[in-house]
């Protein structure tokens, strides 16, 4: 594995964590995700051990992708955000870099107005960072297995799939 | 493509299970959830309609646990193999790393599946990707019915890569984990 690489990446991601942090405790919110487009979970903020974050994050995308889908119909290049408003709790989802979805889940004492201006500044420095990580990732190349992580892999995988 | 994240040392692989409707998709992923142990699954997910079809998606995580410092995870999903739902269909193809494609080897199906890869090869190329460079596996379900085909004649108009495929009868478990083991290896073997 190449550390220097793998360092990078871990000091772009730190600063993405720090940034969800300070966005969830400015708005009060209960947590945010960020989801990649193809419904995986890249990192969180807030307290998320009640949450089934498998199941959320694969809705988010599906949701996300299917809206942008929708927008499409009507002659809409995007919608940029999405917004689900429910009783107690409601979701504010926004795209960040045109790749990752950012979902902030909030209290009715949070105003969406604040969430708005909050994730819209928070939003223009995770650009920011992911932009650099793609880069890296596009002129680098990060070797992260080898033979004996495949070897090992195949045979946990044997042995789940009996 | 497969996730790889460095800080929380995880990498997640997007298995799609593809193929005509009412193929056993959906079977073979309920099979899977009822066999592997409860601590390396999450829940089912289904978003079907009232009469149980597929309309958006199965979805299924499996973790294979820590593999050299690295939490490994496949989600496994199913696409609702109707013709009609072809826009749901081609969302789930987002980011997927490996395919096992449900073939139904009754004899008036057998259209079918030659159309349902077709279409999964026009909705990858919407992604501007191509199938042969996806790792696939085939599984050939129904094999109990009367009225099915051949293997050498399903062979020859769905396997000319001659991948992995095999015999299924996914409603009993025989031949559900041999395509999925099969297509997760060469996803791990693609990581490279």
């Amino acid at each position: 594995m190449e550390t220097d690489n793998v360092n990078s990446f871990e000091r772009e991601y730190q600063k993405i964590k720090e940034n969800l942090e300070k966005l969830c405790r400015e708005t009060k919110a209960s947590y945010v995700l960020l989801i990649d487009k193809a419904g995986q979970l890249i990192t969180s903020a807030g307290d998320t051990s009640s949450l089934d974050i498998p199941s959320f994050a694969t809705l988010s995308a599906a949701d996300f992708a299917a809206t942008s889908n929708l927008a499409d119909l009507i002659g809409e290049h995007d919608f940029s955000t999405l917004f689900h408003q429910g009783k107690a709790r409601s979701i504010y989802v926004s795209l960040i870099a045109n790749q990752v979805i950012l979902a902030v889940i909030f209290p009715r004492e949070t105003t969406l107005g604040l969430i708005r201006i909050k994730v819209k500044k928070a939003s223009a420095d995770l650009e920011r960072f992911f932009e650099n990580i793609f880069t890296q990732l596009e002129s680098e190349y990060v070797g992260t297995v080898d033979q004996d992580f495949i070897k090992e892999a195949e045979s946990e995988l044997d042995s789940l799939f009996e | 493509m497969s996730l790889i994240n460095y800080s929380s040392k995880e990498i997640n692989c997007k298995i799609v299970y593809y193929g005509p409707g009412l193929g056993g998709k959906t079977t073979n992923i309920k099979y899977i959830y009822s066999k592997v142990n409860p601590g390396s699954r999450g829940k089912l997910m289904s978003l079907d309609t009232e009469l149980d079809r597929t309309l958006f998606f199965d979805f299924l995580p499996v973790n294979l646990g820590r593999v050299k410092g690295f939490y490994v995870h496949f989600h496994l999903y199913t696409v609702p193999g109707q013709v009609y739902y072809n826009a749901s269909r081609k969302l789930i193809l987002k980011g997927v790393d490996g395919i096992v494609f449900v073939a139904d080897s009754q004899i008036e199906r057998f259209e079918d599946n030659i159309e349902s890869l077709e279409n999964l090869k026009e909705n990858l190329s919407e992604y501007s990707r191509i199938l042969e460079e996806i790792p696939m596996s085939i599984q050939y379900n129904k094999r109990d019915l009367p009225n099915i085909v051949s293997i050498a004649e399903l062979e020859e108009d769905l396997n000319p890569r001659v991948l992995f495929s095999c015999e299924a009868v996914a409603v009993d478990g025989i031949g559900v984990f041999e395509p999925l083991k099969a297509v997760s290896k060469e996803v791990l073997r693609k990581l490279k």
